[in-house]
C-alpha cells in the first residue's frame, strides 16, 4: 500500500492508524506533563514579586495557548472538510471542539486562581479576559449548533462555515492585547523580543505545552474514532470490527 | 441584482405590513426592558446615565435577535425558499434584500426609538443623537450577522435559542465600539468617540461585504 496525503482520510484507515497512534500521544502527555511539572514546581526559581503563585502559569499559559490554536485547527478541518466533502476531515474537526473548549474553560480558572493572589480579584473585565471568555462561547455555539442538526453532513457544513467566521475573532483575542490596556500584564512571550524569563520557567511551560499537546491529539483521536463508529455504523467493516472486537 | 433586491425587500416589508402588530414586536420588547432596567436598578439619574448607552445597545442586540429568526421561516414553512434557491439569480441578491427588510421594519423603528429610551436613562443631548448614529450604523450590522445565524439554524428544533448563542458573541466589537462612542462623548471626549464612531463604521462595511456570502453559503448548506 502506497501512502498519499488522501490515504487516511478513508475512515476505516483512519480508525486503525489513529488506534495505534493513541497509546503514544498518552504516553508522550504523561512524560512530559511530569517532566514540566517537575521542572516548573521544583527546579523553577520563586518569582520575587508573586512568590509560588506564579508557578499557575505552567498550566494557565499552556491551556491559553491551545484553546486558541485549536479552534483554528478545527476551523481549518472543518473548511476542508466542507470544501473537499472530506467526511474524516469534518469528523475530526468534531472531534476537537470539546478539548477546544475544555482547555478555555482551564484558562479561565486558573487565570482565575491566579488573579486572586495577585490582582485581589476573581476575575476583572480585562481585554483578554473578555475575549478568552468569547472564545468559550463560540466554541460553546459550535458544539450546540453540530449536536442540533441530525443530518451529519449538515452538521459538519453548517459547523464549517460557523467556524471559519469565529475564525474572524481569533485576531481580535490576539490583537486586543495592544487595543486595550489594562491592568493585565503584557504577553508573557514575544517572538521577537528577548524572552525575560528565567530559562527554567520557559523550559517548563514548553514541557508543559508539550504534554497538553499530545493530550489533545490522544483525546482528539480516540473522540473521532467514536465519531467514526457511529457514523459509519451500517458499513460491513464496522460490523467486522465489531466481531473482532467481541471475540 | 439590484432589481432582484430591492424586489425582495418590497416583497418582505409587504408581507410585514399585512401583520402590522407582529412586525412591531421587537419593538415592543425593545421598549419593554428598557423599562425595566431603571425599575431594577433604582431611579438614580447619575447611575442611570451611566449605565444607559449600554443598557439601550444591549436591549437592541436582543431585539435583533429576538426577530432575526423570522427572516427565512415563513418562506421556509410554505416552501417558497426552496424556489427562490433554485432562482438563476444570485442568492446574494435575496439575502440582501431580505436583510434590508428586516433593518427596515425591526432595525429602523429601534434607532427611532433609542432618543426616547435616552431621554428615560436621563442622557445629555449630544449623547442622545450619538446614541442614535451608532445605532442607525449598528443595527445594520445586527441584521447582517443576524441573517447567517438565522440561515444556518433554518428548520431546527430550537433554533431561536440557538441564534442567541451563535450569533451575540459576534457582535460583541460592535457593542464595544457603539457604546464605547456614546461614553466617551458624554465624559468629553469628543476626539476618542469619533475614533469609535469610524470603527463602528469600518465593521459596518466588513459585515456588508463578508456577511451577505455568508448567510448565502448558510442556505445553501441547510436546504441542501
Amino acid at each position: 500500500m502506497t501512502l498519499r496525503l488522501t490515504t487516511f482520510a478513508a475512515p476505516s484507515r483512519f480508525y486503525a492508524a489513529a488506534g495505534l497512534l493513541v497509546p503514544w500521544c498518552w504516553a508522550a502527555t504523561l512524560l512530559f506533563g511530569l517532566a514540566g511539572l517537575t521542572v516548573g514546581f521544583a527546579v523553577a526559581p520563586t518569582d520575587f514579586q508573586q512568590g509560588e503563585a506564579y508557578r499557575i502559569i505552567f498550566i494557565h499559559v499552556p491551556a491559553a495557548w491551545l484553546s486558541m490554536l485549536i479552534y483554528l485547527v478545527m476551523a481549518f478541518w472543518a473548511a476542508l472538510g466542507w470544501m473537499l466533502n472530506a467526511r474524516m476531515a469534518a469528523m475530526y474537526a468534531r472531534a476537537l471542539a470539546p478539548t477546544g473548549a475544555l482547555f478555555t474553560l482551564i484558562a479561565l480558572w486558573t487565570g482565575a486562581l491566579w488573579g486572586k493572589p495577585t490582582w485581589g480579584t476573581w476575575w476583572v473585565w480585562d481585554a483578554r479576559l473578555t475575549s478568552e471568555f468569547i472564545l468559550l462561547l463560540m466554541y460553546g455555539g459550535y458544539i450546540a449548533l453540530t449536536e442540533a442538526i441530525d443530518d451529519p453532513r449538515r452538521a459538519a457544513n453548517a459547523g464549517a462555515l460557523l467556524a471559519l467566521v469565529g475564525v474572524v475573532n481569533v485576531p481580535i483575542i490576539y490583537f486586543s492585547v495592544r487595543w486595550w490596556n489594562t491592568l493585565h500584564q503584557g504577553s508573557s512571550i514575544s517572538l521577537t523580543a528577548a524572552p525575560r524569563m528565567a530559562s527554567t520557567m520557559l523550559t517548563a511551560m514548553l514541557l508543559m505545552t508539550l504534554s497538553f499537546w499530545a493530550y489533545s491529539f490522544a483525546v482528539a483521536l480516540m473522540r473521532a474514532r467514536a465519531i467514526v463508529l457511529e457514523q459509519e455504523a451500517d458499513t460491513d467493516w464496522v460490523r467486522q470490527q465489531a466481531r473482532r472486537e467481541d471475540r | 441584482m439590484i432589481t432582484l433586491l430591492l424586489a425582495v425587500a418590497r416583497r418582505d416589508l409587504l408581507l410585514a405590513r399585512r401583520r402590522r402588530i407582529e412586525a412591531l414586536l421587537p419593538l415592543g420588547f425593545f421598549i419593554v426592558a428598557a423599562a425595566l432596567f431603571p425599575i431594577g436598578v433604582g431611579p438614580e439619574p447619575q447611575t442611570l446615565r451611566q449605565i444607559g448607552p449600554g443598557v439601550v445597545w444591549v436591549d437592541a442586540l436582543l431585539a435583533a435577535m429576538l426577530s432575526v429568526t423570522q427572516m427565512f421561516a415563513s418562506d421556509h414553512a410554505d416552501g417558497s425558499l426552496e424556489q427562490m434557491l433554485l432562482a438563476p439569480q444570485p442568492l446574494v441578491a435575496l439575502v440582501g434584500g431580505k436583510v434590508l427588510a428586516h433593518w427596515l421594519s425591526t432595525g429602523l423603528p429601534l434607532v427611532l426609538a433609542s432618543p426616547l429610551i435616552g431621554l428615560l436613562f436621563n442622557l445629555p443631548a449630544p449623547a442622545i443623537t450619538m446614541l442614535v448614529l451608532t445605532l442607525a450604523l449598528g443595527t445594520p450590522i445586527l441584521s447582517l450577522l443576524g441573517a447567517v445565524g438565522a440561515a444556518l439554524t433554518l428548520g431546527l428544533r430550537s433554533g431561536a435559542a440557538l441564534v442567541f448563542l451563535l450569533v451575540l458573541p459576534l457582535t460583541v466589537p460592535a457593542l464595544i465600539f457603539g457604546t464605547g462612542a456614546v461614553v466617551a462623548l458624554d465624559s468629553g471626549l469628543p476626539g476618542q468617540a469619533q475614533a469609535h464612531l469610524s470603527l463602528l463604521g469600518a465593521l459596518l462595511i466588513l459585515t456588508l461585504l463578508g456577511a451577505p456570502p455568508a448567510a448565502a453559503a448558510a442556505l445553501r448548506i441547510s436546504l441542501d
